[in-house]
């Protein structure tokens, strides 16, 4: 019966160490990936932004495709604006077309909010409900927004919307009201979980990807290397407010 | 003179009972729950101070970019949206309406915030 006991002991115990150390190897080769699923662009859920990144966009006007408006739509659908284009109606996104009078070359380019480095709709908001976020992102808080509009005379880029009327079955993540100002949030509720803008995501869905969305702060992103190599140009560069969404090919 | 102030004694006692009884029983707004369940905070306490809680969290959210935490509106009405308008209001058994209509406080949160529940791409089809 010893030798029984002695035998089995022994064994059992080799097992249960093997079950358990096999348990603890897969728990951290999880570990790692659970991080990553955890953190959105490498911040926590629950930590600040930051000025370390820069959120920008870099749209390269030759892969746009003049009849194409897939970004509007995208940007209507997830943010459920209306899609009208009568002035009372909000458009957080455009397409311009631009036409050069001496050659004829027609080219078009989606416009909106540039979210500006040293932003005029920031600067002469009264209640200070347009805000600059820590990452680069120009908001408007609707919580304090008075609607005086101010901040829609300042724009250069014509991006800010009024809302005249009231509004129902808004989106979850995007709040909007009768009386406030609003305009593009760069998806702000995307980037917050590691996403990209809907625009963006349009864009490469239709084939052109001409809408190339990153971190202007890190050196080793798509678009930090892109905008290294490529010329590319601020509009209304010479207003000197260092917007973070540049145009390449106009 | 001792009856007249042992009965004024009894006269004010029960007139202390059937306050207090009354007290027991306000009539309180019967509210829809919806999904109901375990609350991020005790519901006495929510009562008193939901709009302290989601007031601070709103600025933490709009200006610091932190989502995801304990007090959100968006999860106040994942919850208590009823089960049959998906909305928090359009009643006066709506959970948020009902409550605000009996205490006479003004909503403003739904004059931007979305009152249904948000609809899941597979509970839709």
């Amino acid at each position: 019966m010893n030798e029984v006991n002695l035998d089995t002991k022994p064994n059992l115990d080799r097992r249960d160490f093997l079950t358990k150390s096999s348990i603890g190897l897969a728990g951290l080769a999880i570990a790692p990936g659970m991080m990553l699923f955890d953190l959105a662009h490498g911040r926590a859920q629950d930590e600040a932004v930051s000025n370390k990144v820069r959120w920008g966009m870099l749209i390269d006007n030759t892969k746009c495709e003049s009849g194409c408006n897939d970004c509007v739509t995208a940007c209507n659908t997830e943010n459920g604006l209306s899609g009208g284009t009568k002035p009372t109606d909000s458009q957080w996104i455009r397409k311009v077309q631009l036409k050069d009078t001496l050659t004829g070359h027609v080219s078009s380019l989606p416009m909106m909010c540039q979210h500006c480095e040293h932003p005029p709709c920031v600067d002469v908001c009264p209640t200070q409900a347009s805000f600059k976020r820590a990452d680069g992102i120009v908001l408007v808080d609707k919580h304090i927004c008075i609607g005086c509009r101010y901040c829609v005379m300042a724009c250069p880029y014509q991006a800010r919307s009024f809302v005249h009327e009231v509004l129902t079955d808004q989106k979850t993540e995007v709040p909007r009201g009768k009386g406030t100002v609003e305009s593009c949030t760069l998806c702000v509720h995307r980037i917050d979980k590691g996403g990209t803008t809907a625009c963006a995501e349009a864009c490469s869905k239709a084939g052109h990807e001409a809408i190339l969305f990153g971190d202007l702060n890190d050196p080793e992103s798509a678009i930090s290397k892109r905008i290294r190599s490529v010329a590319s140009i601020q509009v209304r560069a010479d207003l000197g407010l260092n917007t973070g969404v540049r145009y390449e090919g106009i | 003179m001792k009856i007249g102030i042992r009965l004024t004694a009894i006269l004010f006692s029960v007139f202390i009972a059937t306050a207090v009884c009354a007290a027991d029983k306000p009539q309180v707004p019967q509210l829809d729950v919806g999904k109901g369940g375990q609350c991020v905070e005790d519901p006495k306490l929510m009562r008193k101070i939901h709009m302290n809680l989601l007031k601070h969290q709103r600025d933490e959210t709009m200006h610091k970019g932190i989502r995801g935490q304990k007090y959100s509106l968006a999860d106040c009405v994942e919850c208590h949206a009823s089960n049959k308008t998906n909305s928090v209001l359009g009643s006066n058994e709506a959970f948020c309406q009902g409550c605000h209509t009996y205490a006479a406080v003004k909503l403003d949160c739904f004059e931007c915030h979305t009152s249904k529940r948000k609809v899941t791409a597979e509970a839709s089809k």
